[in-house]
């Protein structure tokens, strides 16, 4: 491998980029390919895109150059809930042994305390702010918990304008019918209002913060590993 | 990527690069296809230098002699190597494992 592939490699991952280290198994060619950043078509663009939105560590490909191990390094998991409320407790923590960075944003001082959410980053900035600073990216999961237009809606207002793989938000059927009528007043279409998972959560009966904490994180695992495969073209 | 094994690649990668920036003659061996139960996933990464110091795992412990072995002769001759190892069960059970598993490991130099 080439020194100066390594150092892009890198740089890179400190940048918190997407990159596929493609390696030929025959002439020991090492090449790094960008799944997200680039227009342009090959097979081994292919190859990584699909890699790496399956979550898949690393893939392989035979091609008329010979056999090619292509190696994923995706950005870490980031999950961004906002409320530090009930359900935010077990959800940051589970969220966390599952790999996931978590930050906590609620401008309410009181519920916004270090002591309540030990090992976890809180911001008690407004959702719009902290948000902005946080830029989430196709490695984030959103989940608005408050229940308060005020706190959530800014927050789903920028997770929309993001790549976020996942977006939730707490609330009943009703709930999420007033919330839509607001993203429509905020200027998003159908489609991308579509993309708030609510009522939040796989179906699982779940009553307790720490039950509807297990719905949620199971509805984004499921969502980060089912991920576009499907709606990449080929 | 799996979120530790990330870690362990970015950990292995950076030092390789370390090494290689201060002059050292380095080789990066890839666990590139396992079958049955091998003991380090695909994409588990080692480096080594021409003084046999190494960070990362292929394997656990079973193959890295060999491995480092043969990575002598790819930083001499600059040829990387695709190698096959049969981890046996005794080697397996030494590993900690009860079944044996075979896995390909792919050595280059560092440039």
């Amino acid at each position: 491998m080439e020194r100066e592939v390594l150092s892009r490699l890198l740089a890179d991952r400190a940048a918190g980029r997407t990159v596929v280290l493609a390696k030929n198994l025959k002439s020991g060619a090492n090449k790094l390919l960008y799944p997200f950043d680039k227009a342009e078509k090959s097979e081994l663009l292919h190859a990584a895109r699909e890699a790496a939105l399956a979550d898949k560590s690393t893939s392989m490909l035979d091609n008329a150059g010979g056999t090619w191990f292509l190696q994923v390094f995706n950005p870490g998991l980031r999950m961004i809930l906002i409320g530090a409320v009930h359900i935010s407790q077990p959800l940051a923590r589970m969220a966390a042994m599952t790999g996931y960075a978590v930050t906590v944003i609620d401008p309410r001082r009181a519920f916004a305390t270090e002591a309540r959410f030990p090992g976890v980053t809180v911001t008690t900035e407004w959702p719009d702010e902290a948000m902005a600073k946080l830029a989430p990216n196709r490695r984030t999961a959103i989940v608005a918990l408050t229940h308060d237009p005020k706190i959530d809606d800014p927050a789903l207002v920028a997770a929309l304008k993001s790549e976020a793989f996942y977006i939730g938000a707490l609330g009943s059927k009703k709930t999420h019918a007033k919330r839509h009528d607001r993203m429509i007043a905020n200027g998003f279409d159908e489609g991308t209002i579509g993309r708030i998972k609510g009522p939040v959560g796989l179906p699982i009966g779940a009553r307790s913060p720490a039950e509807i904490a297990v719905a949620v994180l199971a509805e984004v695992v499921k969502t980060l590993h089912e991920s576009e495969v499907e709606k990449v073209p080929a | 990527m799996n979120e530790s094994l990330a870690a362990a690649a970015d950990d292995v990668l950076a030092r390789a690069h370390e090494w290689r920036e201060a002059g050292r003659k380095v080789a990066l061996a890839t666990v590139v296809t396992t079958w049955g139960s091998s003991p380090r996933p695909v994409g588990s990464l080692l480096a080594v230098d021409t003084e046999s110091q190494f960070v990362g795992s292929v394997s656990g412990g079973c193959i890295e002699g060999a491995v480092i072995r043969e990575a002598m002769d790819v930083i001499e001759d600059g040829k990387p190597r695709l190698l096959d190892f049969g981890v046996t069960d005794t080697q397996a059970w030494d590993v900690g494992l009860a079944c044996g598993g075979k896995i390909q490991v792919f050595v280059e130099r560092l440039d």
